[in-house]
């Protein structure tokens, strides 16, 4: 598939000097939707120019279509990986019922093997002896995936302060917390929610990066395929 | 072997009755409760006498169930020699034949081992149940810190985050 790209007419904005052709078409394009208040949560407090401008932009929006297909279609088709660990869990059951309906957000496909999912909900208390099987479940995943953090006492220990427990943040990158004991179902939809504006807009989600998310698949060799993992 | 020493103290509270042994004597302790009867161990639990000497207890809970009557057995071992006789395997009768353990104490005894330090001898497995296997001290006695681990806030964890972009 070959893309055209029309140069620009003389009465183009100025733009950062030395770079022509694509990167000004994108540039213009973000610029407008930037300008025309178009951008979908993100509202810039100044208006930086030049270079500065440059990298905002690149930063925030998502410069392809193509790009933005793709966090869209990924953002509406999560498949959330079957892990209650404790209280938590009997509200993550309730939000595939009836009132809090997450099948109309394309979201029931809920997979027991997380190989075949994308977003780990750590639905209780998480203990150090449980801690290591989290993070190789969340290893098991693979990219894109994301994590939700449902709960207080897997955000950050909740009513526990003892020997046991651990709060998800020492070892597993989390995208969103949601608060409660236990979050109400409305509560971890808008969570869920929250996550799917995340990954709509910037999929990149530029912080997981040096948080060390990425390549962190767990591969089986071949000569463990027997065991069954 | 049960002797006249075996049996420290009795006690009668509220219409149940305890029984406060020789540790040493466990074993056939129990095996003559359940000739009288006392044949289902319901449960066995461990305790912390601190600052009372001797310091780790282990309490075993017996039920009747054809006169549906109970009754505790318990015992006491110091810090330094923490070791009982497991109620778990199966011993040889002393004129011949096999004297049934309580596979139900098998988990519970593990636990008593996991958070208070009590060494079960002849245990089939003993290690920890509740606590990661190389874990170490013994979280239930009173001497022992409560733990926890310090929230991460982004004011004192940032250091494994980075520079915010």
């Amino acid at each position: 598939m070959a893309v055209s790209r029309q140069p620009l007419g003389p009465a183009g904005p100025g733009g950062p000097a030395g770079e022509g052709g694509p990167l000004r078409i994108r540039e213009l394009s973000s610029r407008q939707l930037l300008r025309g208040g178009e951008i979908v949560g993100r509202t810039p407090s100044a208006h930086p120019e030049g270079a500065d401008f440059e990298r905002y932009v690149e930063e925030r929006v998502l410069t392809t279509t193509l790009d933005r297909a793709v966090a869209w279609a990924r953002s509406n088709s999560f498949f959330p990986a079957t892990f209650g660990l404790a209280c938590c869990a009997i509200e993550m059951m309730s939000i595939v019922a009836a009132r809090v309906d997450v099948a109309r957000f394309g979201f029931e496909a809920f997979r027991a093997s997380p190989r075949q999912a994308d977003l780990l909900i750590l639905s209780g208390r998480v203990s150090i002896k449980m801690a290591p099987v989290v993070r190789r479940i969340y290893d098991q995943m693979l990219e894109p995936k994301w994590a939700i953090s449902m709960g207080a006492c897997c955000s950050s220990m909740g009513v526990f302060n003892n020997y046991a427990l651990v709060p998800s943040d020492k070892f597993m990158p989390i995208d969103v917390h949601v608060p409660g004991c236990p979050p109400r179902p409305e509560a971890l939809m808008h969570g869920i929610l929250r996550l799917r504006k995340m990954v709509q807009e910037d999929p990149e989600l530029g912080w997981r990066e040096r948080y060390g998310a990425q390549g962190t698949e767990e591969i089986v060799p071949d000569e463990t395929a027997g065991r069954g993992a | 072997m049960i002797g006249e020493h075996t049996v420290g103290d009795t006690v009668f509270f509220r219409g149940h009755g305890t029984l406060e042994i020789d540790p040493a004597t466990i074993v056939p302790v129990l095996h003559r409760l359940r000739d009288r009867g006392y044949s289902f161990l319901a449960s066995v639990h461990g305790v912390d006498y601190y600052p009372h000497e001797p310091r780790l207890g282990v309490h075993y809970e017996l039920l009747d169930m054809g006169r549906v009557d109970r009754v505790t057995v318990k015992l006491r071992v110091p810090t330094d020699a923490p070791e009982v006789d497991s109620v778990t395997p199966d011993r040889a009768a002393p004129g011949g034949g096999v004297l049934a353990g309580w596979p139900t104490a098998n988990h519970q005894e593990r636990e008593v081992y996991d958070m208070f330090g009590v060494v079960f001898r002849d245990h089939p497995d003993l290690r920890r149940i509740l606590m990661p296997e190389d874990y170490e001290g013994h979280p239930q006695r009173r001497d022992f810190p409560i733990g926890g681990e310090p929230v991460a806030f982004t004011y004192n964890d940032t250091p494994s985050l980075g520079p915010p972009r």
